[in-house]
């Protein structure tokens, strides 16, 4: 055990008889992208909402920076997070969205912090627009922007690629490798295969529930991937 | 055991209240003979707010421990309380009708009852519209604290406005004989192991309902496969 | 966490500012209601002075209901709930926020309605500063159980019917405060008003205290 960065043992979470992860253990450490795959339903999203303490696990614990997370307040000014929602309000322009969430995490010089953030997801010329006027491109830049807004040292994405068109996915590749240099650790799930063992260091294949599969990005050809896929799920990725 | 030992014991119990009730208990000086709905009367209210309560306790502890069986215990107590409410409010109401010739009157622990069946029907009407199977149970949880902690506000609440009334209701002004108290206590005994055997057998359904569905998923995924 | 909750105030009152969606819709309807229990009660025909209190608040009541479901809507779109549960510190804070937003715009809608509710029912404006605290009190419990109730049924299917349904037997008590210390104070029964905004003051205490106590658990997951 290292100390530094995101550590998960044991995590179980269910509902009843609803079995929905079941001792999923792993490390992360900080310069480092893991990738999580998997077929719909099988834990992704639950074990990331684990992670981020949005929800408590059955079983298991999370530590971070050697200690325990209880609820979460010690982790949460440092994680920024990607989730299936955008989290912005349509009605906000996109300077605005940034600066309410810049107050509730307090950051400081918080007007230059916004309009670098927005200049570095190319929305500065859409500043004072409304989100509602955005495309679904133009939100997901916003939502990355507004992950990173705090300057977390952790990052859990839940389909990052998603709407992006090539230009942003290419963005979204810089601002990872940017975020690792800077010591950063990244959780991210996805279903852009190329694109994320491309940026990321490790993968974690989860089927039912459980890590059914992991290996190293860079050892770990396409052909290869598909067939360790195939072999954890039962079915070759999509 | 409970399932097994209750049924059992029910069928004396209820025997005896019933003959406590209707042959042993002398009939009221003023009222009569229609005062001996006030032993079931009583006996529902009381197991209506009985349930509350194992709601109550039930969704603090949800909320403590996310545990599923105190969601379950919640929803079944719930209906349960509803149930008993709802025999309250008639025998309550057949009541104030044979004693005071109105069907309603605004009397402080009736109107309260009536409050109670309104905030807990609107639970299980959240827990029927309700979407996700934890947030439901949250949501619900919630409704089952707040919704509790309403009823003793809303009861000084009414008496008060109540008091404000030149007619004043004792619904309890009844010259208790022994015998009366006896059948009275032995009502409330054994509705008290009729919820009890009840909220059992209602749990064990609600358990065999959730396996049987979870059965039914695994088969339709392994089918997939 | 003043802070936190502060952020969320300002927040609600630019959106409200751009979409006038709940000062608007509940300044409309109460005004109607007003019109409606004018032409239903006939003030020119009956002196309305001692149902007066009744009839203002069950207009300001089921008004505000309205805007009350608006009010969690704009967090459940985009998940920005979500969002609100993240940001460090107390997550009580959210539903400070959001209720002290709620608070200010129902405060605003009562100011500006209850002149327009003495003149159109006829009935010749009393009570003042006594008022003045029984519109802020009752206001109070009305959205502080308003809010919370509107964060639990913003999960449901049905939330526009369901939220009155859960609510109005939990505000009884804040009805019948209302109505008795608004009576008092047109009356000039200064007793009698005080008596009841002491009720509505305990009553503001157990809505403000157990969601605040609450709410953490309700937004996980």
């Amino acid at each position: 055990m290292s100390g530094a960065g995101l550590a998960a043992r044991g995590i179980a979470k269910r509902f009843g008889y609803r079995e929905i992860l079941r001792d999923v253990s792993l490390e992360l450490e900080p310069g480092q992208i893991c990738a999580i795959f998997g077929p719909n339903g099988a834990g992704k999203s639950t074990l990331l909402k684990v992670l981020a303490c949005l929800t408590r696990p059955s079983a298991g614990e999370i530590l971070w920076e050697g200690r325990p997370v209880k609820d979460g307040a010690s982790l949460r000014a440092a994680m920024g997070m990607v989730g299936h929602g955008t989290f912005l309000y349509d009605l906000l322009t996109a300077e605005e969205n940034l600066l309410f969430y810049g107050r509730l995490y307090r950051v400081g010089d918080l007007r230059r912090r916004v309009s670098e953030i927005l200049e570095r997801v190319g929305l500065g010329f859409a500043a004072r627009d409304p989100v509602a006027t955005f495309s679904r491109g133009m939100k997901q830049r916003l939502t990355i922007g507004r992950a990173l807004l705090h300057r977390p040292r952790l990052l859990l994405m839940d389909e990052p690629f998603t709407g992006l068109d090539q230009a942003g996915r290419s963005l979204l590749i810089d601002l990872l490798r940017e975020f690792r240099g800077g010591g950063g650790a990244c959780l991210l799930i996805s279903h852009d295969f190329a694109e994320t063992l491309d940026v990321a260091d490790r993968f974690l294949i989860l089927n039912r529930g459980r890590i059914a599969g992991a290996g190293d990005c860079g050892a770990v050809g396409p052909a290869d991937f598909a067939r360790l896929y195939e072999d954890a799920v039962g079915q070759p990725p999509d | 055991m409970v399932r097994r030992i209750f049924p059992w014991l029910l069928l004396p119990m209820g025997i005896t209240s019933l003959y406590l009730a209707f042959v042993v208990a002398p009939p009221e000086a003023t009222m009569a003979d229609r005062q001996r709905i006030m032993y079931f009367h009583v006996a529902s209210a009381w197991n209506a707010y009985l349930s509350f309560l194992v709601v109550f306790v039930a969704s603090i502890a949800y909320l403590r421990t996310g545990a599923r069986r105190w969601d379950r215990t919640a929803f079944c107590s719930a209906e349960l309380g509803v149930f008993f409410t709802s025999i309250a409010l008639v025998s309550g109401m057949v009541w104030g009708r044979s004693v005071w010739g109105k069907w309603w009157v605004w009397e402080p622990r009736l109107t309260t009852t009536l409050l109670l069946w309104f905030i807990y029907v609107g639970y299980l009407l959240l827990r029927a519209t309700g979407e996700g199977d934890e947030r439901r149970a949250r949501m619900a949880a919630g409704l089952g604290v707040i919704g509790f902690v309403d009823v003793p506000i809303v009861h000084m609440s009414v008496k008060w406005w109540n008091s404000y009334h030149p007619y004043v209701i004792g619904l309890t002004k009844v010259d208790m004989v022994p015998m009366m108290v006896v059948a009275l206590v032995a009502a409330v005994l054994t509705f008290t192991v009729f919820y009890v055997y009840m909220l059992d057998l209602r749990l064990h359904m609600e358990h065999l309902r959730e396996r049987t569905q979870i059965l039914k998923e695994n088969l339709l995924q392994g089918g997939m496969r | 966490m003043l802070a936190k909750s502060m952020a969320i105030v300002w927040k609600d009152v630019v959106v409200e500012f751009r979409a006038k969606e709940i000062l608007a819709a509940v300044l409309i309807f109460a005004a109607l209601v007003a019109l409606i229990f004018g032409f239903a009660f006939d003030p020119v025909e009956h002196d309305l002075t001692g149902i007066f209190p009744g009839l203002m608040w069950v207009a300001y009541f089921f008004a505000g209901t309205l805007g009350l479901n608006r009010s969690f809507i704009t967090e459940k779109q985009n998940d920005a709930l979500q969002g609100l549960v993240l940001a460090p510190g107390d997550r009580s804070a959210i539903f400070l926020g959001k209720f002290l937003a709620n608070w200010l715009f129902m405060t605003l809608v009562e100011l500006i309605l209850t002149p327009v509710f003495f003149a159109l029912l006829n009935v010749s404006f009393k009570g003042g500063l006594l008022l003045a605290a029984v519109l802020a009190l009752a206001t109070v419990g009305f959205t502080a159980a308003g809010t919370f109730l509107s964060g639990l049924a913003a999960n449901t299917r049905a939330s526009e019917v369901l939220l009155p349904i859960l609510l109005f037997p939990l505000l009884v008590p804040v009805v019948i405060g209302a109505v008795r210390a608004t009576a008092g104070a047109m009356a000039g029964d200064a007793a009698t008003a005080v008596a009841w905004l002491r009720a509505l003051a305990a009553y503001d205490a157990v809505f403000v205290v157990v969601p605040f106590l609450v709410f953490e658990y309700l937004l996980e997951g």
